[in-house]
Formats: structure tokens, C-alpha cells, sequence
């Protein structure tokens, strides 16, 4: 292994824009050519053990703390999960519905913050753009409408958990085996009233995401992109279906790994690796092995991974995606956001379709069943594919916890994606700015990663603290 | 008026009780909330968690304990005694592990709905994050969660007055002071059943009903909209 001490080292730190704290680190050689660059995860989680001992209807209320961006993804996966403690298999079909109207409302809010506030100061002021006006303050001075619009639109979303789930943040609506409230005449005409507006924004949205991609084809293409794997789940026919279903892995070329799964068995296919640098694990497809089957989950990978989408504006959309590299897997990371907002109209769609439902005033909310000790719950989050896996002993107590969080599994390719970038565009350059350095940025910012919420690699990596004196020279070690 | 009648003031203002009455009870009767946490109507008065801490002719009392008497004056909505029960409410909060954004209690719980209705954002006195306090998930229907419980013993009390049974009792002095259950094998040992009164009472989530968690949605809680002490100050003559 090659000895780093002597390298000069870039650390970006905090890096900005994203959800959570993570710092990356460039090695650099004497003539600045790259020799290491890697996102290391600084925040440090233990929602795995915290809710060890705590009773299981506790759970989708505790864990869900992990994260104040998308803490339904986590509320409604460790719903999941107690729904098949308690015994419950199917939910009645309020109680299903309130869940998906939850959760399309959450992937409405999460990705309209993302575009809007996250991403657009790069895509639409350069990524070399001065760091002064490359921020949301910026947009809101130049482009106001879409400052207005990404707003409202995460309103939106944010009323509808309020709705479903009590509070817009950290709610309680999913209770093992159902949910304890259904939507009110009045709370589902307020949508109504505004869901024509949300749909045109969404469509605007995704215009300006296709046409960045597609104008800006020949720089996007290979910026932080490689071949990879996808994960997702999709439904029975093969659909994308953001709430449930099986999980389908596809390679780089579309051929499928493994299909239909039931993600009851996912640890049949599923693997995670510890590595020292990163509180952050690397999970793996077991079949390829921790060199060839990472994979990636997201927007992108379940576009990829489906077959169609079942609302007719966001399969269009789809299909035009899917055009640009011939019907086979997009692996340009930058085509993250144009799949995201793909996917951002789809969930607006779905929330029409919903509020016409009258299931959503039925007032059969819960159901019981015999108790198991075992339950698995996942779901495809904002950021991917979310697993939540608990045991519960015979007091009804968690005795075990275990999350595979979605930017977990973009852990990998996020490394490659800021090794790729760092390669192609800081390495050997006489003089390294900001824009520069923005660059590896935007390509993490692409994979829109969660940090707190992915870092529970608990009693695997200890905290170490080491006291270095103005030499360089070790003086104490401290480690937990 | 009978000769039963008394006639006394409370915050200046002239109010009548009958004889015997506490200054808590003769408070509800005309509407004038007295905070207060380990009294429970149906409970002989206790007088532990001093929250009710009322000044009677200047001296500190606790509301719930002392009767009444003819012409004293008594202090209770004032700057002094409302600081003087939020530092005790603030005391309660760090002594023990609560976590009130993921309790299922939440909402319904009477400690929390003190902090709201005192103004206390966040306890002003450092956190102690007791270590050794346990949960007992051993009865099929009912858990303690020791990490929440303020000793206020309406669990003791109701358990001996109410349901004709002893399950609980303090074990432990100062610091050390904690409820244990009557049976050297945990909850599950006890002849407590989940209808008793003894767990109906609990003011905090320290003694639950298993199964029943996050039923009530959020802004159908008992404090959701309307400050604790509400349903006695509606009576307000």
C-alpha cells in the first residue's frame, strides 16, 4: 500500500448542499495528479442500538429521528416491519392508501428541496459559477419564479404528511397494522384545489432537468459517470412502485441479477462491508462480491430498473429518458436529476389518483394478527431502496435492529463518482480553486445523499482522537 | 351562606370554600387552576411534588394539603411561585431520561403539558441521563418505563386505595428513591391487572397499556389544543 504521509491532502470540508455532515479528502502528488480521493461520512449514529429494549409500536416513531428530511421513509419502513410483527400481512386499503398518500407527499417535498434549493444553483449558474450567487439566495434573485415554485411545492408535500401522519416532521400516523387517522373531506379538497398548480410546476421542473441533460449532453456524459449496478424494488408487473414491492437488481447492460425478490430474504442477497475510514458501510450484492456488486439505488437506478410507470406523464417521461441511451441502463450521474424529477411528477400523479379515492375517508384504519418475532420493512425512499429489519422477544421488546439506509448503498458509488471527477477534472491542474473543488460537489450532490442518516456503523469503528503536536508529531492516542 | 362557609382571597380576589376543603379543591370548585402533579382527584392529598406550592398569608404551603381557613390570603398566580414551579418541573426533566419526541405519551403526558403551559422550551439545569433506570416489559399487558417516572405515587397510592392492592412501593432514600413492584419477579410476578387504576393514573409515560402506542393521532391529544389546567379554569365563577 502506498504511503499517503507524504502526499499533500485537500479536505472539503463541510461539504455543502447536502443533507448531514461529510468532509472528502484528495490526496496529491507533487505534481497535483489525484492519487486517493474519498467521502468519508463524519457523523456518527446509533439508532440501531438505541431502540434495543424499547417496545416495537415505539419503533417507527423512534427510529424515524434519524433524519429530519425524510423521516416518513423511516416512519413508514419500520411500519412496515411492525406490521408483520403484529401479524398483519395486508393493511385494509384506508390504511394502505393514507401510507402511499404519506409517502408520495414525502417524495414530493424531499426532491422538490432537493432540485429547488440543492441542486439548481449548479445547473442553472455553472459549477464554476462564484460561490457568492451559486447558493439558493441567488436563484431567488435571478430566477424568482422557480425560487417560489420550489417552496410551494415542498409545502405542498409537507401538508400532505401533516395530513397523514399529524406533524410535518417526526409524525405518528403508521401504526403497527395500520395508520390512526384517514383524510378528511376538507383536508382532501385543499389538495385538490392546488394540484393542478403542483402538476405544471412539476412538469417545468422536469423540462428544465431533461433539457440541461440533453443540451449539455457531451459535458454531463461522462462527469462522475460509470457503469454500475441498480437496485429497486418494483411491483409484480414489473412497475415502479415507491411503497412496496420486490426487488429487482439489474448490471450495467439491464441484464437482471436477481428479480421478484422477496425482500423478506434480502439478506440471501444483500451484504454489508465495514471499512476503517468511513462510519458509513458498503453494502454488496453477495453473488458479485464487495468488488463487482455494489450497486446503486435512487431515482436513477429505479428508473432504470422498471419496466414502466404506471401514471401516463411520468412514463412518457421515462420512455424519453430511457431514449437517450437506447432503451438499456443511464449511468450518467448527472442523470440523477433528471430522474428524480421524473419521479417528483410521478408522485404528483399518484397523489391525484389518491384524493379521488374515497378509500382515503374509509374508517377501517388498523388491523391485528398473531405475533411474530421477526419483521422486515422496505420501501424505496427519496434516496433509495430503505431497509428496516427488526426482532422483537416474547415482552415485546427490540432485541435486534438493522438499517440499510439508501445513501449507504450509494455509499461506493459516490467514492467513485468523487474519484472520477477528481481524476477528470483537479488532477495535475497548476492551481486548484473553488470551482474546481465544486466540481466533486456536484457530483455527490447528484446522488442527493442523507449523511446522518447513513452512518450507524455502530461498534464497528471506534472514535479515535490523536493529539498532534505543531510538527506533525504524534503526542496521545485516545481511541473508545 | 351556611356556617359551613369560609371566606378567603386568592390572588386578591374574595372566593368562598366549605370548611375542609384544600386550597386546591376550593381553587378548582371557583375555577382558579392550581398546577399540580402527584394530586389526582379521588386520591387522598399527597403533598410530594410541591408543584401546587401556593404562598398562604406569605408562607409557602403546599395547595393541596392545607384547608382552607377564614380570611387568609393566598398567593397563587404570581411571577415568584411560577418560577419557583418551573424550576421544579425543570428539576424533574433532567433528573430523569425523557424524551418527549418519540413518547407515546406525548401530548397526553401532564409533566410535559406543565413545561408548555410554564414556557419551558428546554430545562435551564444540566441533564443527568441516569444510567440505571430500567424498563419492566414483563407483564403480558403493562411496562414500566422507570426513565420517566417523577415519584409522584398516585401508582403506590391507587394501587392501596383504589384497586384494594399493594403492587407498588418507593424502595430507596434521596437520590436513590425509585418505585419497585411488589414481587421479586418484576411486573409479570404482581396480581396488577391492566384495567387498575393504579395503571390509569400515571401523569407521565412511565406505566403504559402495552399495544396502545401512537393510537391517538396528533391534534386529537388530550393537550393538543388547550393548556392542562383548561377543563378547571372553564368553571371560573
Amino acid at each position: 500500500m502506498q504511503d499517503t504521509n507524504d502526499l499533500k491532502r485537500i479536505v472539503i470540508e463541510p461539504v455543502t448542499r447536502v443533507e448531514g455532515h461529510g468532509k472528502v479528502t484528495i490526496l496529491l502528488d507533487e505534481q497535483n495528479r489525484v492519487k486517493q480521493a474519498r467521502l468519508h461520512i463524519v457523523e456518527f449514529r446509533g439508532f440501531e442500538r438505541f431502540i434495543q429494549g424499547r417496545p416495537y409500536w415505539e419503533a417507527p416513531v423512534l427510529v424515524q429521528r434519524l433524519c429530519g428530511i425524510c423521516p416518513v421513509s423511516h416512519h413508514l419502513a419500520a411500519a412496515k416491519a411492525m406490521d408483520l410483527i403484529v401479524g398483519v400481512d395486508k393493511l385494509t386499503p384506508t390504511a394502505e392508501k393514507i401510507r402511499r398518500l404519506m409517502h408520495y407527499g414525502q417524495m414530493f417535498q424531499s426532491h422538490s428541496l432537493h432540485f429547488f434549493h440543492l441542486a439548481s444553483p449548479d445547473l442553472l449558474f455553472g459549477f464554476d459559477a462564484p460561490v457568492a450567487i451559486r447558493n439558493v439566495i441567488g436563484v431567488a434573485a435571478k430566477h424568482p419564479d422557480l425560487a417560489v415554485q420550489g417552496v410551494m411545492m415542498r409545502k405542498y408535500g409537507q401538508e400532505i404528511i401533516k395530513a397523514t401522519a399529524g406533524k410535518k416532521i417526526h409524525g405518528t400516523g403508521a401504526i403497527p397494522g395500520g395508520v390512526n387517522k384517514n383524510l378528511s373531506i376538507a383536508e382532501r379538497d385543499m389538495f385538490l384545489k392546488d394540484i393542478d398548480q403542483m402538476t405544471e410546476w412539476s412538469r417545468g421542473a422536469l423540462k428544465i432537468a431533461k433539457d440541461y441533460t440533453i443540451e449539455n449532453l457531451e459535458a454531463v456524459a461522462p462527469f462522475g459517470s460509470f457503469d454500475s449496478n441498480h437496485l429497486s424494488l418494483v411491483r409484480d408487473d414489473g412497475a415502479m412502485d415507491l411503497y412496496h414491492g420486490n426487488l429487482r437488481a439489474i448490471d450495467a447492460q439491464g441484464n437482471k441479477i436477481f428479480d421478484q425478490v422477496d425482500y423478506q430474504n434480502y439478506l440471501e442477497y444483500i451484504t454489508e462491508e465495514v471499512r476503517d475510514w468511513s462510519y458509513m458501510k458498503f453494502p454488496f450484492i453477495k453473488s458479485l462480491g464487495p468488488e463487482n456488486g455494489w450497486y446503486r439505488v435512487g431515482p436513477l437506478a429505479r428508473v432504470n430498473a422498471c419496466d414502466f410507470i404506471d401514471t401516463p406523464e411520468a412514463e412518457a417521461a421515462r420512455k424519453e429518458f430511457m431514449a437517450v441511451t437506447d432503451g438499456k441502463p443511464n449511468n450518467l450521474t448527472m442523470a440523477y436529476h433528471w430522474a428524480r424529477m421524473i419521479e417528483t411528477l410521478h408522485s404528483i400523479e399518484k397523489i391525484r389518483e389518491l384524493l379521488e379515492d374515497p378509500d382515503l375517508q374509509g374508517s377501517d384504519l388498523v388491523l391485528k394478527g398473531d405475533r411474530r418475532p421477526e419483521g422486515i420493512g422496505l420501501l424505496e425512499a427519496p434516496r433509495g431502496t430503505l431497509f428496516h429489519h427488526y426482532k422483537v422477544n416474547e415482552d415485546d421488546q427490540v432485541v435486534m435492529a438493522n438499517l440499510i439506509v439508501s445513501t449507504t448503498s450509494n455509499n461506493e458509488p459516490m467514492n467513485r463518482a468523487v474519484s472520477k471527477v477528481a481524476m477528470d477534472h483537479i488532477s495535475g491542474k497548476a492551481e486548484i480553486t473553488e470551482g474546481l473543488l465544486n466540481h466533486i460537489e456536484v457530483a455527490i450532490r447528484a446522488y442527493d445523499p442523507c449523511l446522518s442518516c447513513a452512518t450507524h456503523a455502530l461498534g464497528k469503528m471506534p472514535l479515535v482522537v490523536r493529539l498532534v503536536d505543531h510538527e506533525g508529531n504524534e503526542v496521545a492516542k485516545k481511541s473508545t | 351562606m351556611s356556617e359551613n362557609t369560609i371566606t378567603f382571597e386568592i390572588d386578591g380576589v374574595e372566593v368562598q370554600g366549605i370548611a375542609g376543603q384544600t386550597i386546591m379543591a376550593a381553587a378548582d370548585a371557583v375555577g382558579i387552576y392550581i398546577p399540580r402533579l402527584c394530586a389526582f382527584e379521588g386520591l387522598p392529598p399527597f403533598g410530594s411534588c410541591r408543584i401546587c406550592t401556593v404562598k398562604v398569608n406569605g408562607r409557602f404551603q403546599s395547595a393541596c394539603t392545607q384547608p382552607i381557613a377564614e380570611g387568609i390570603m393566598v398567593e397563587n398566580d404570581t411571577e415568584e411561585l411560577l418560577e419557583l414551579r418551573r424550576n421544579l418541573v425543570d428539576m424533574l426533566f433532567v433528573e430523569g431520561n425523557h424524551f418527549c419526541m418519540f413518547c407515546e405519551k406525548s401530548g397526553n403526558c401532564e409533566l410535559q403539558a406543565l413545561a408548555y403551559r410554564f414556557g419551558i422550551a428546554a430545562p435551564k439545569y444540566p441533564y443527568m441521563f441516569p444510567a440505571d433506570r430500567n424498563v419492566d416489559a414483563t407483564h403480558k399487558d403493562i411496562f414500566i418505563d422507570h426513565n420517566r417516572c417523577v415519584l409522584c405515587a398516585r401508582c403506590i397510592r391507587a394501587s392501596h386505595d383504589l384497586d384494594g392492592k399493594n403492587v407498588f412501593q418507593f424502595v430507596g432514600r434521596g437520590p436513590q428513591k425509585r418505585i419497585a413492584v411488589n414481587s421479586t419477579a418484576k411486573l409479570v410476578g404482581t396480581d396488577i391487572d391492566v384495567t387498575d387504576q393504579a395503571v390509569a393514573v400515571c401523569p407521565v409515560g412511565a406505566i403504559l397499556k402495552k399495544r396502545v402506542g401512537y393510537t391517538i393521532p396528533v391534534g386529537q391529544r388530550k393537550y393538543d389544543h388547550e393548556p392542562i389546567g383548561s377543563d378547571i379554569e372553564a368553571n371560573k365563577q
